[in-house]
Parts: structure tokens; sequence; C-alpha cells
């Protein structure tokens, strides 16, 4: 018989210059990352507002990675700068309210590091499924 | 220090409104009981006699009230602000959300306030009047005949642990002006840092389970002032109340409090309004104490044009993994 295992919800934000392209090249070097990860291409890290992990999380997500180009090589210059003091409030927050903090997470991955993209996802999706699935975060009134 | 009265602020308005700085002023009026007050504006001294009040239970920041009022017609509005109101005061004139020249602000000592919800909390909800004259309140009830209780006891919880008796913007004073007081304010956000996530997670599922998504917070909150909101977006699916008495307006509060981070001045009015008593001012504070933490000490409000934290950053700011286990220790 055979038992349906249980798969995490993850949403990976990345940015359209560094992280977007890493993917890219993970997937054109044949890296395998699992297909639990649904990428959601943004122009900037620090196009993600707050609101948009809390609302994944909401509508249902288990996990919820921010990728971005390493600080000092936003294609805006500052951009990445910003996302990581936001963040790191947001973190510190939802860690505040006692949701688990491994469910959130910032990488930066350049354009050239698709090793590094397809090892983080690997991880991030262990972690999270170790995890099960969301509870603390999820808003019955989102889910349809 | 100097008991600020009610005829000492309207002796104060007469003189001004008399030899024309000011077309108005902005204050209280009584409402069904004398401890719940209503904002009012007075454009003629008559009726300031009839109807302003002033007493320990006028809490009210009115910072937020000039955003509209200077908008309307000529001339200056007074305004009587507490030294915590003047903090919220410079950080809208920072945001330039009025014009500080239609503004006449007369500063006014404070000894702390009243909060009307733990009097209630104490001795039920039929309550008739309260003197709040000397340091014991003489509370009338309607079942109870009078009964006594310390200020101390009953003071707002955010004049628990006031952060200022500092003006930190007037054109005049009344009374003494104080001093930055070292308060002990985070003590409560430490003692829920040393929780551990669950028991965390259990004391805010009970907290925010009440919450009945009233907006009060929102709509009083002095850094809050979005002419269009996120949350009155129909459809969100999160405008309303949830259904289920659970956990579910979380991220109400959390984006609340993110919007304001770092332009929050901690003058705990969310808290004041809050009808269920949820300690708003403790996610708020949370945000502050981060800040100071992982940025240096900063305190909104307390000179205009400072740059706050959220909209600058450092080469060297630590990465969002080490703010999280930080809050470990």
């Amino acid at each position: 018989m055979q038992v349906n295992e249980y798969k995490p919800k993850i949403v990976a934000f990345c940015c359209n210059w560094c992280s977007y392209a890493g993917a890219d090249l993970a997937g054109s070097n044949r890296l395998a990352y699992p297909a639990e990860v649904k990428v959601i291409r943004v122009p900037c890290s620090c196009r993600v507002n707050p609101m948009f992990i809390l609302r994944a999380f909401q509508r249902g997500a288990d996990g919820v990675i921010l990728c971005g180009c390493h600080p000092g090589d936003c294609h805006y210059t500052s951009g990445n700068y910003y996302t990581r003091r936001r963040m790191a409030l947001l973190f510190s927050m939802l860690d505040y309210l006692g949701i688990e903090k491994e469910r959130t997470r910032v990488e930066w991955v350049s354009a050239a590091e698709g090793a590094k993209f397809a090892a983080t996802m690997n991880d991030f999706v262990k972690t999270v499924t170790a995890l099960g699935e969301n509870k603390r975060l999820e808003d019955l009134r989102c889910k349809k | 220090m100097q008991k600020i009265t009610r005829e000492v602020l309207i002796a104060k308005a007469e003189e001004l409104l008399s030899n024309g700085t000011v077309s108005k002023v902005l204050g209280l009026k009584k409402g069904e009981f004398s401890y719940d007050q209503t904002p009012a504006v007075f454009t003629d001294i008559e009726s300031m006699k009839k109807d302003f009040v002033f007493d320990d239970f006028s809490g009210a920041n009115f910072s937020k009230y000039l955003i509209k009022e200077t908008k309307k017609g000529e001339g200056k509005t007074l305004v009587f602000l507490k030294p915590c109101d003047t903090y919220s005061f410079n950080q809208l004139l920072t945001e330039h959300r009025f014009d500080r020249e239609k503004v006449y602000v007369v500063g006014i000592a404070c000894d702390g306030m009243v909060d009307i919800k733990k009097i209630k909390n104490a001795f039920g909800d039929g309550i008739v009047s309260v003197d709040a004259t000397t340091d014991t309140l003489k509370v009338e009830t309607l079942y109870d005949g009078v009964k006594e209780i310390a200020k101390a006891e009953v003071l707002a919880e955010r004049c628990r642990n006031c952060k200022s008796k500092k003006h930190v913007a007037y054109d005049e004073l009344i009374g003494e002006d104080g001093e930055v007081i070292s308060s002990n304010r985070f003590d409560q956000v430490d003692e829920l840092e040393k929780m551990t996530a669950d028991e965390r997670f259990a004391f805010w599922q009970n907290e925010l389970s009440r919450c009945i998504r009233c907006n009060a917070c929102r709509d009083v909150c002095p850094a809050c002032t979005c002419e269009k909101c996120v949350f009155d977006n129909p459809n969100s699916g999160v405008q309303n109340k949830a259904a289920a008495n659970s956990f579910e307006e979380q991220m109400f509060h959390i984006i609340r409090a993110f919007h304001v981070a770092g332009r929050c001045t901690d003058c705990g009015e969310c808290s004041r309004v809050c009808p269920q008593q949820i300690p708003l001012h403790l996610l708020n504070r949370k945000f502050i104490k981060d800040i100071n933490g992982f940025y240096g000490d900063y305190q909104a409000g307390e000179e205009v044009g400072n740059r706050a934290p959220l909209v600058n950053y450092t080469k060297e700011d630590l990465e969002p993994s080490e703010a999280v286990n930080k809050g470990d220790k």
C-alpha cells in the first residue's frame, strides 16, 4: 500500500537579476531541486513587501524563502540593503509571536550560483518537511 | 509639578483666541460620562467654557487630528500637547503631514493619565463618576456607593513606564519641562522573549484572538496616516473579523505594527483605545527594541527631519538569520 508522503508548499521569491538567473543556471546545469518550490519572480528582493510573506502563509504556504543579490551587488544599487533590514525585523517579530523561525529564510544567491540555489532549496525543503504543516499562520478565510 | 486643570487651559485659550493668535482650539468635550470624552473643535470661548474638559482621563493624543484640522480654513489651530504627544507631532512634521505654521502648540506638563478600563476592571461596569483631583480617586459606582483607589494603581499602561516628561516641540509651555526618563518599558518584551516559542504562541493566541477588528488601533495611531489603508481592500479576504475565535487576526497586527516600525514613537494610543484590552504596544515595542538593538538607539520624533531606520541602511547590517537567533537568548 502506498502511503501519501507529506509534501510541503514552498514559496520562493527570487529577484530577477541574480537569484532567478541562478535558478535558471541550476536548471541548465541539471541540478535537481524539489518541485515543491514555487518560484515567484520579483524585480528586486526589496519589492517583497512583508505582507507578501504573511499572505503566502495565510493562504497555506508552509515555508517562504526570499532570494536576492548579495549585499553590494544589487542591480538597483541598494534594494537588498533595505530588504535585509525589513526582513530582520519581520523574522524577529514572527519569532516573537511564536512562529517557527525555520519557516522563513533569506538567502543571497547570485546569477553564477546555480549550485548554491539548488543546495539552498534542497536544504530548505528538508527543514520545512521536518516541521510539518504550517498551522500557526494559516488563515481559513483565505483558503478556498 | 503644577497640576494642569481645565481652568488653566481655558484661560490660556481665551487669551490666544482674543488676541487673534489662533482661530480655533482642538480639545475634548464631555461625553455621556465625565470619563468618556470626545474630541471637539472650539471656535469661541463661550462654547469652550460650557463644554471643554480636561482631567486625568484626557489621555488622547491630538497630533493626528492636526492633519485634517489644519487643512480647514485660515488661521492657526491651538492644541495642548503632553510630552509624549510632542514626539508624534514631530514625527508627523518629519513626514510632511501638516503645516507647522498653522498650529500653535501649548505644551502641558503631565503626571500620568488614568485608564478607565482599569477602574472598570476593579469595580465593574456601573461607574457613574470619578473624582480624579487628588492622588486617591473617588469612584462613584451605581451599586456599591463611593469607592477609593490609588491613582498609581489605575495609571494607563503607557504612563506606568513613561519614557519622557520632556516636550520636544512647543510654542509655549504651561508648567515646567521635565526630562527624558530611562524607563523600564522593554521589561515585558524581555519577559516574552525569554519564553519558549510555544509559550509565546499561546500568549499571543490568547491576546489576539480577542481582536474584533474594529480598527480603532489603526485609526487612532498618529503614525498610521495613509489615506487609503491596505486593510480596507475588500478583496483581501481579511478586511473583517474572522468567523472563528482563532488567531487569524495576527496578520493585521503584525502588518499594523510593521507599517509604523521605525516611526512609532511609543505613544501607546493603540493600547489605550483597544476595547478588548489587547496589549498592542508590546508589538510596537518589540520593533523599537529590535531597531535599538540592531541599528543603534533611535527615538522616533525626537527631532524633526530624522531619517527613520527602515528607510536607511549600512553595509554592515546584520543578516535576518542573525536577527532571529538574537531573540533566542
